[in-house]
């Protein structure tokens, strides 16, 4: 059996609401709430970044694996937002924990898919017998343009999960991508925010990728939408994944557990994927679990989950999703602090 | 400001606490070649935990350039259950919750950039647990 | 091992010195001090300074200031022990002379603060680099750990570790060369912006430029030159650990002790035998605590003390007279030298409107870093 060994979420504590931006802006907070399905989101810490969430989370994982890290044979870490335009995050990552120096190591881009890609390349290198264990890490610190729709979602946090063949906690059952050339949203070298295509990144983009891998995923398993208990799908924003998820024949109480994004945010490559591991925070043995992610430019990845017993040992060894999210020591900021924590001002160089 | 090898040489205590135990039970995380007490050379290599206590505390409101940005911030000198003592930033913590005796828990961040073009800086930090 | 007087002494203002250089400032308190001691030329010269290489980019000290003196050719060095980098040049001056390998010895301290922008930067090198100052400690927040420590302990108040800063404030009114010779009260002292909590800006020395410097010769040649002259009769150095975490006590400053000891021991005196004392008054805790290690008063009660009036005229003992770091200036390399300078003017009647009255034993007591170093004389008035 190969599939998830551990797996682990980390989210910062710090919030903005969705009215404080709109109130910001002159934009109607209700239109954000209600329209977007936003009520607010997790910025991290004046000294966190993609690295220091992806070691969070990756700590997190661990605890749930139970491994020697020196067992671990490769380490993807899936971002957007690597610190360094040139210099790996993942070699921080593995020396931090631990881990290697005998490991593969490599980041990943893919819009907000790095992170299931990472999981998706971790997974097939333990499925090719190359390696006993391997970690994927999706995990981002996005950024939207101050007064840019993208504001209101673009968060931070990621997950990790570790894949393996033994203590297997939830089996992959199957995997299916689905990419084509488009470009919806984009980032050139040197600019500090993305672009996008307004209205061209809903149907063209998200839903055609998410749709056309949803429908070939449950084509390839010969299953149906009621044989799953859990699904889950790249949040771009609270209304897409539940219209998508509709569209592929699920229903809303298949789709609440992993729906965190109206207290999350966009975490980018860390989005459907840290949906997952709220759903693995809950989910009990022989449960199926439907995932498919979203990346910009534009593609998307297909998991069937299915849970085993092992679950049970693992779920209270580190913190669950939804109680970093819902934490008693949440700080909200307010628009002039989250601009400096996210350095959208320009600060003297020293 | 740490320039790159500088830094790439103090990574295993910062990015791992990695720290030594003498023989008199004094648990150095600096890099140390002998005991401060008995001057005997043997030492076990350990890891630390990354939990402990604050012994002492301040809030700095006036610091040096690369630290700037963050003011203001506490910084503690911690006993780790092990027994070092870390002199270490506290981070994600009110500070009404700071207090001699309070439990504290290590945490991976970056802690300064070396302006804009140079290296980032990461090692730990502590954050006050309940 | 031959007996040293102090013969003559220089010093520049203490302040903001917008118009003099680092060897402006040393030329000037070096030229004074060798017209006072009326001497026409030197044998050796010890010159120090914490940082001049980053607070002026000027390192190689010895041989910059023999040549602005005049002296080109004497053995020249430049000494460095942070912030007990004056008082260190002041015990190998001595040496030198106590070991007959020179006669007449230039010691001398300078500092210039005011020509860098990130001074914090600097005072933190004093510190550990790797394991404190990596992790965003400032010398202020090392001695904010050290003050809630005690206050923790000991139950001082914020209010009298005031009184530090206004005793010393108000004696430096009287001192022509101090760098803020005027009276704070409490209100001030307590409504001063936070600096690293429970310290205040007025709990701080400032930022100082300036210089000081003495001439010593040894004790049986000094009649020859001047009638003024004082006999340093105890030294004492001890070095503590770097890092404030690896102090055991972290209300305490053991290398104050250690040092002072020596030094009372030399002298053949007890705490009780001292008049006077100038003592490192970086911080507002820092002459608590020191005031504690060097015998003056019971461990955790000299807040309680010098709130008391125990510290100045009057009192147990007179600390500061001068004004101390806080409100004479801390120029951290000249500081050392400028405390051998107040004893040297107490002890021989030069003192003016703050002369402690029949001074006749004093003590220096010059720190590195938080404790890291320091330095202690004992002088005898003649």
């Amino acid at each position: 059996m190969i599939g998830i060994v551990g797996f682990g979420a980390y989210v910062p504590i710090y919030r903005i609401k969705s009215s404080t931006i709109a109130n910001q802006w002159g934009d109607d907070p209700a239109s954000i709430e209600k329209g977007l399905m936003l009520l607010e989101k997790t910025v991290p810490g004046p000294d966190e970044d993609t690295i220091t969430i992806a070691i969070a989370a990756a700590k997190n994982a661990l605890k749930r694996a139970r491994i020697d890290p020196q067992k671990i044979g490769a380490v993807y870490i899936g971002s957007e937002s690597h610190p360094y335009a040139v210099k790996p995050s993942g070699t921080v990552l593995i020396d931090a924990l631990g881990i290697g120096p005998h490991v593969h190591v490599a980041d990943f881009e893919f819009a907000c898919k790095a992170g299931s890609e990472a999981m998706f390349v971790a997974y097939s290198h333990v499925k090719s017998g190359n390696m006993d264990y391997a970690m994927g890490i999706g995990a981002d610190t996005s950024q939207g343009a101050p007064g840019d729709a993208l504001e209101y979602s673009a968060s931070a946090g990621g997950s990790a999960f570790i894949f393996g063949r033994e203590n297997v906690v939830a089996e992959v059952l199957y995997t299916h991508s689905f990419t084509t050339d488009t470009a919806d949203f984009w980032r050139r070298e040197y600019q500090m925010y993305p672009r996008h295509g307004g209205r061209f990144t809903g149907e063209p983009a998200y839903f055609k990728h998410i749709l056309g891998c949803g429908r070939a995923l449950l084509e390839k398993s010969g299953m149906k939408p009621e044989d799953f208990q859990y699904a889950v799908f790249h949040m771009p924003n609270g209304r897409f994944p539940l219209k998508a998820g509709k569209e592929l024949g699920f229903k809303q109480e298949q789709m609440n557990e992993g729906w965190i994004v109206n207290i999350m945010g966009n975490t980018y490559s860390g989005s459907s994927i840290t949906g997952l591991t709220a759903i693995l925070d809950v989910a009990k043995p022989g449960d199926k679990i439907f995932m498919v992610s979203f990346g910009s430019g534009a593609g998307s990845d297909g998991f069937i989950f299915q849970v085993t017993d092992k679950i049970l040992e693992v779920q209270n060894l580190a913190p669950k999703t939804r109680e970093m999210l819902n934490t008693p020591h949440k700080v909200y900021l307010d628009y002039g602090k989250y601009v400096a924590y996210r350095k959208k001002i320009h600060f003297n160089e020293y | 400001m740490a320039n790159s090898q500088r830094y790439t040489r103090e990574i295993p205590h910062r990015y791992r606490l990695e720290a030594q135990k003498f023989p008199s039970g004094f648990v150095s995380l600096s890099r140390r070649y002998c005991d401060p007490i008995s001057g005997k050379k043997e030492f076990e290599k350990i890891n630390l935990k990354g939990t402990g206590k604050i012994l002492t505390y301040t809030i700095i409101h006036v610091t040096s350039d690369q630290f700037k940005l963050l003011t203001p911030y506490a910084v503690a000198i911690i006993e780790t259950d092990e027994g070092a003592r870390v002199t270490a930033m506290i981070t994600d913590t009110k500070f009404e919750d700071l207090k001699i005796g309070a439990r504290v828990e290590f945490v991976f961040r970056k802690i300064m950039e070396e302006g804009a073009s140079g290296i980032i800086n990461y090692g730990y930090k502590a954050k006050v647990v309940e | 091992m031959r007996e040293v007087a102090i013969i003559g002494v220089g010093m520049t203002k203490f302040g903001e010195l917008w118009d003099q250089s680092i060897r402006d400032m040393f030329a000037e308190a070096g030229l004074k001090a060798i017209e006072n001691a009326k001497v026409d030329k030197i044998d050796a010269l010890y010159v120090g300074a914490m940082s001049s290489g980053l607070y002026a980019y000027q390192e190689h000290l010895g041989s910059l200031m023999a040549d602005y003196l005049g002296q080109v050719g004497v053995p020249a060095v430049r000494v460095e022990s942070a912030c007990a980098s004056g008082g260190q040049a002041v015990r190998l001056g001595f040496m030198d002379v106590a070991s007959g390998m020179h006669d007449i010895v230039l010691v001398g301290g300078v500092e210039k603060m005011w020509d860098v922008e990130d001074g914090t930067f600097v005072l933190a090198t004093a510190a550990d680099q790797e394991y404190e100052v990596y992790n965003g400690v400032t010398f202020p927040g090392l001695y904010a750990m050290i003050a809630r420590a005690y206050m923790d302990r000991y139950g001082l108040t914020r209010e009298e570790l005031a009184q530090v800063p206004i005793k010393n404030h108000k004696h430096a009114v009287n001192n022509p060369n101090a760098q803020y010779p005027f009276e704070i009260d409490l209100k001030q002292v307590l409504n001063s912006s936070m600096v690293a909590d429970p310290l205040r800006l007025l709990d701080c020395s400032p930022i100082t430029d300036g210089a000081a410097c003495l001439i010593l010769c040894p004790l049986d040649r000094a009649k020859e030159f001047t009638d003024k002259y004082v006999k340093i009769r105890g030294v004492g150095v001890a070095s503590g650990p770097i890092a404030l975490h690896d102090h055991k006590d972290l209300t305490r400053l053991e290398a104050v002790h250690l040092a002072a000891q020596r030094a009372y021991q030399m002298a053949g005196v007890s705490p009780n035998d001292i008049d006077f004392a100038e003592v490192h008054d970086c911080f507002s805790i820092a002459e608590i605590v020191v005031a504690e290690e060097l015998g003056f008063f019971e461990y955790g009660t000299a807040g309680k003390a010098i709130a008391e009036g125990q510290a100045t005229y009057g009192g147990k003992v007179v600390i500061n007279s001068s004004g101390g770091l806080k409100a004479k200036g801390h120029p951290v390399g000249a500081t050392g030298v400028a405390q051998l300078i107040e004893a040297y003017l107490q002890l021989t009647n030069q003192a003016g409107k703050r002369q402690v009255p029949n001074a006749r034993l004093g003590l220096t007591q010059n720190m590195g870093g938080s404790g890291g170093s320091c330095v202690i004389h004992i002088l005898e008035g003649m």
